[in-house]
């Protein structure tokens, strides 16, 4: 009974949303005030719904309703219930559900912080929403339902896989879906600019924070999939290009620039049309992502033979959505007004140039994704694009925008005089020089590219802390100053990491039996021995290694247990790293396969500064929380709730 | 005259920015992709002369033999078979009679993997393994007829 409570919620949900989508736009247009005020309360009674669904599904899994094929198909009676509750989201489905009831939230969000914006403007906001939410929901319904029965049912789930049975996947996808999604808003205001033909400031001022929020929840969230195939998955990396990962970055890439390109739009009424493209590029790209992921299309191209359907339905969402948005910029483009007008070098100039640098990036990094799917399609064979590619691309289109990214906020708009930034900028520029000859030559070798690495990340750095002392002596700057500044030292940290791990990790696969050491990276391993370990529904192997610095006492002396587990439920056994975490370094065990006698296969890592790679990603999502509650954007809602109080109550006696 | 300069400053930088960005991806596409081809084609001697390329098809049931760190199996479409060697931990899901990938070094006899994929979960079959073993089928049931 709760499956189809959960699916007729759905189905509402669907009906709610059209009605959402179609009304308060039309309204807006052809200002019927009845119809415009339907935005807000069907916005929020198509969230409820999307709730009691989504609530409907997780019951089910709760309860082991092995008649839902769904939950038959990723859960098992013996699941641990957390990992219950994250196997509502452990396959596609699932994950689709997800998906629609965040964009639903935000929508909520946006219905419930948008008291004083402009009635108008709000009603094609919520409705642009209100027309995604409803795609998608069709997609569901039509080829994706979570809710469909299995007769008869299953005595037994098969299980979640076992990979995905970690606290990281009950956190990482809800938290990348929230970046996803929250880029519809930034979108949904984009197109609400272009139909109402007002791309002005304010319209810069309302999209920020959202876009802010949105580029936290990705940001968290790709950190959050890359620390956990760094420790669950035992590869010992944390990043590998590969085309589900790249589908997340891509997005993030663009939203990065959306943020910037908005900030210009704000404080000069610049760059507006390419503001409009990238807010509509993040999204394409959220969903493009989303749905090779989540349809299998980018691990094999033949899902579309496997459900036909479900291939052609994202085509013609995705060629909807970009269609119809592109057309609406090239119909009302070119009306928008220019902007201020700036010399060619200016901070405008300056943040241009990131911005189609970091456009170029997304590109190099859609076509060494997509490249192997084209070239199939063509059937010209079969390739694949190896992670060489991607770092060879990458790094030296990135280079300039670290660099330019110190300098930037000492550059005056409109007009800049480069001697001055120049003037400034030496104490940087020689710190990043000094640090960059002298850092890799103490970590044990100097190559080109860990040079550059440091001496960027310095050059961030430094130059961030030189101006936050300068502009301290001014009073106290304003939160999303502290944003910018924490958000620049957030990618330094992040460079250095990356730096370190590239140039100075040390990886070993070695044969050993209890009672062999072997030294790796200045760190002695001892293999103690291997006992076997049960599990609530696994067996386990589990190692135990002493780890001591070489050179230090026995103070310094830590154990670590890797294990190998056997889960019940499948063949497949699962490697469980053990990691001794540190500020400048981690030391990493995995077992790999028991070899003869009591020998077995080990690996052993050593990753100088890894975690500085996700703490840069805290640090980054930390300034943009800084961004978000700047006083700046609550006065505005101050200051015009006490001018607008007749319209609001005018509302509330029209709302049902 | 100015705002033309400008202009045109910045549409030849832009310009020159595709450009190098357009030169770099095209050099880094090059010598960073690998073919895939089936057992069957390296056999027919198919297989790139002097690049890294991608076999894909089941590991022989077998053919697993384990020389302390090196491990040698055996790579087939179910028509001809090629023999490789991999130093290293292999991936949890490489098992006899499952589906895998490897990347093997050109050369001939017994190939060098230097890397070996089987990331999916139990019941998948890498896209290319399933092709491998598909083309096979195919070409076996056109030599019988």
């Amino acid at each position: 009974m709760t499956p189809e409570l959960g699916h007729l919620a759905l189905i509402l949900a669907l009906c709610v949303s059209l009605v959402q989508g179609v009304l308060p736009v039309f309204g807006a247009q052809y200002g019927r005030r009845e119809w415009i005020v339907l935005a807000r309360p069907a916005a929020q009674v198509s969230f409820l719904l999307m709730l009691g669904s989504f609530a409907a599904l997780a019951w089910s899994f709760y309860v082991n309703d092995f008649s839902v094929q769904y939950v038959a198909e990723h859960s098992n009676s013996q699941l641990p219930t957390l990992y219950r509750f994250g196997a509502v989201w452990g396959g596609h489905e699932g994950s689709l559900l997800l998906w629609v009831f965040m964009l639903s939230s935000w929508t909520v969000a946006v219905s419930y912080f948008s008291r004083t914006l402009d009635e108008t403007m709000v009603a094609r906001v919520i409705g642009v929403l209100g027309l995604v939410t409803a795609g998608l929901l069709l997609f569901i319904l039509f080829t994706s339902n979570p809710f469909n029965r299995l007769l008869p049912a299953a005595e037994n789930g098969r299980d979640l896989n076992p990979l995905l049975q970690d606290p990281g996947l009950v956190f990482h996808p809800p938290m990348l879906y929230m970046g996803y999604v929250g880029f519809a808003v930034a979108f949904a205001f984009a197109i609400a600019a272009l139909l109402s033909g007002r791309l002005d400031a304010a319209w810069a001022r309302w999209s920020r924070p959202w876009t802010t929020a949105a580029w936290i929840f990705l940001t968290l969230g790709i950190a959050l999939g890359s620390w956990w195939a760094y420790y669950e998955l035992g590869w010992g990396g944390w990043w590998f290009w590969d085309p589900v990962e790249n589908a997340s970055f891509m997005p993030w890439l663009l939203g990065t620039a959306l943020l910037h390109s908005l900030a210009v739009t704000e404080k000069r009424g610049s760059f507006k049309s390419w503001t409009v493209l990238l807010a509509i590029g993040a999204f394409s790209l959220s969903l493009l992502g989303t749905f090779l992921v989540r349809s299998g299309v980018l691990t094999s191209v033949h899902a579309f033979a496997t459900d036909p359907r479900r291939g052609i339905f994202i085509l013609i969402l995705l060629v909807l959505v970009v269609g119809s948005s592109l057309v609406l910029f090239a119909w009302r483009a070119p009306k928008v007004a220019l902007g201020g007008s700036f010399a060619l070098i200016s901070r405008e100039s300056m943040m241009l140039t990131g911005n189609v640098l970091l456009v170029v990036a997304c590109a190099s990094v859609l076509l060494g994704t997509l490249y192997p799917l084209i070239i199939d399609a063509l059937k010209l064979g079969k390739i694949s694009v190896g992670p060489p590619y991607f770092n060879a691309v990458f790094v030296p289109v990135m280079t300039p925008v670290l660099f330019l990214l110190a300098a930037v906020p000492l550059a005056r708009w409109k007009n800049t005089d480069i001697r001055e930034i120049a003037l400034r900028m030496w104490i940087p520029g020689a710190l990043a020089l000094l640090a960059g000859a002298l850092i890799p030559y103490a970590m044990g070798g100097w190559t080109v590219l860990t040079g550059l690495g440091v001496a960027l990340s310095v050059w961030i750095a430094s130059s961030g802390v030189i101006q936050v002392a300068r502009r301290l002596k001014s009073g106290m700057p304003p939160a999303s100053f502290w944003g910018m500044h924490l958000g620049h030292l957030g990618i330094a940290v992040f460079v250095f990491g990356v730096t370190m791990v590239g140039g100075y990790q040390e990886e070993q696969d070695v044969r050993m039996e209890p009672g062999d050491t072997v030294v790796v990276g200045g760190h002695q391993f001892k293999m103690l021995g291997v006992k076997d370990v049960p599990g609530p529904n696994y067996s386990a192997a589990r190692g135990a290694f002493e780890v001591t610095k070489v050179g230090a006492g026995t103070g310094s002396v830590r154990m670590l247990e890797p294990e190998k587990r056997n889960y019940f439920s499948s063949t497949m056994p699962m490697t469980e790293a053990a990691i001794d975490a540190g500020f400048t370094r981690d030391v990493y065990v995995s077992l790999g396969e028991p070899l003869e006698g009591k020998a077995w296969a080990v690996r052993v890592y050593f990753k100088p500064f890894v975690d500085w790679i996700w703490g840069g990603c805290l640090l980054m999502a930390l300034g943009g929380l800084f961004a978000v509650c700047d006083k700046r954007y609550r006065l505005r809602v101050k200051s015009a709730a006490t001018v607008a109080p007749a319209t609001a109550t005018t509302l509330n006696g029209v709302t049902p | 005259m100015k705002r033309w300069k400008k202009r045109a400053a910045i549409i030849g930088g832009g310009l020159v920015a595709v450009g190098i960005a357009a030169a770099l991806v095209l050099n880094a596409l090059n010598s960073n992709i690998a073919l895939y081809v089936t057992p069957s084609e390296v056999f027919a001697g198919k297989a790139p002369k002097n690049q890294s390329f991608r076999i894909g098809g089941l590991v022989k049931e077998g053919s697993l033999r384990r020389d302390n760190l090196t491990v040698h199996f055996v790579i087939t479409d179910m028509v001809q078979d090629i023999p490789v060697a991999y130093t290293g931990i292999l991936p949890d899901l490489f098992k006899e009679g499952k589906g895998a990938v490897v990347q093997v070094k050109p050369g001939s006899g017994e190939y060098v993997a230097t890397e070996v994929l089987a990331k999916h979960d139990e019941n998948y079959m890498p896209p290319e393994a399933k092709d491998a073993l598909d083309k096979a089928q195919k070409s076996k049931g056109e030599n019988k007829s």
